[in-house]
């Protein structure tokens, strides 16, 4: 799947996208953001505040619970702040 | 019948609104918002604005197909800014035409409390000293229970 880190979050990680393999134990948004928090360093410390994360799959917003498959195209960020 | 656009360049409010009303003579009413950047304490130097291409879109068309699906609109313009913008610039143009004006109101700020929560832009400022990203108000998610979401 192909994940995309934007504003506050794609500096903290020094990432802006990534090509990563689905881990087989991993079925939604939740489960996706409790695994991204064990790869470490600056991914354990970016997406340990779950108040502070939002997550598009596909480009449509989503919730903790929506699943996930290897296509789809996922995006972390903070809260908008446009307008 | 929405006009979107996602866009580094500056926008023309007579020009937007001339648009929005051209060979139109049922409308009776056109509300427009025009947000800024604001430096309140004289210390900011400039303002970036970063966005998700295509989702940013995507959210703006679906604000506005739910705004006309509340109000009888005869037309409604959202147009927002990104890049790096100075203060005194013009960051985003909301505007709503109808044959009254409670909904060419309402559906205004209807468009403004919905794009403010649920499209992908962010905003950082910088002082030249340091760079900040600005931090969500919890009053524009507050703002959409009166819309009944």
């Amino acid at each position: 799947m192909q994940l995309i880190y934007f504003a506050s979050l794609r500096e903290n990680l020094g990432l802006s996208q990534e090509n990563y393999e689905l881990p087989d134990t991993v079925a939604t948004v939740a489960q996706l953001i409790t695994h991204m928090r064990t790869r470490g360093d600056h991914f354990t410390a970016a997406f340990e505040n779950s108040l502070m994360l939002r997550v598009a799959v596909n480009q449509m917003h989503a919730q903790p619970d929506h699943p996930i498959k290897n296509s789809d195209e996922i995006a972390f960020f903070p809260p908008v702040t446009g307008g | 019948m929405a006009h979107i656009a996602v866009q580094a360049e500056d926008f023309d409010l007579n020009n937007e609104v001339a648009t929005l009303r051209a060979g139109r003579t049922d409308i009776g009413a056109i509300v427009t918002f025009t947000g800024t950047v604001r430096d309140v304490n004289g210390t900011l130097k400039s303002m970036t604005l970063e966005h998700y291409p295509g989702m940013t879109e995507n959210e703006l068309e679906k604000i506005a197909t739910e705004a006309e699906s509340r109000w009888p609109l005869s037309g409604c313009t959202i147009i927002h800014r990104y890049g790096e913008l100075r203060p005194g610039d013009n960051i985003v143009l909301v505007a709503a035409a109808s044959a009254h004006r409670q909904a060419a109101f309402e559906a205004a700020e209807f468009l403004m409390d919905f794009l403010k929560s649920k499209a992908p832009f962010w905003k950082k400022e910088d002082t030249g000293n340091e760079s900040k990203w600005v931090d969500a108000k919890e009053s524009d998610t507050t703002a959409l229970k009166r819309w009944g979401k």
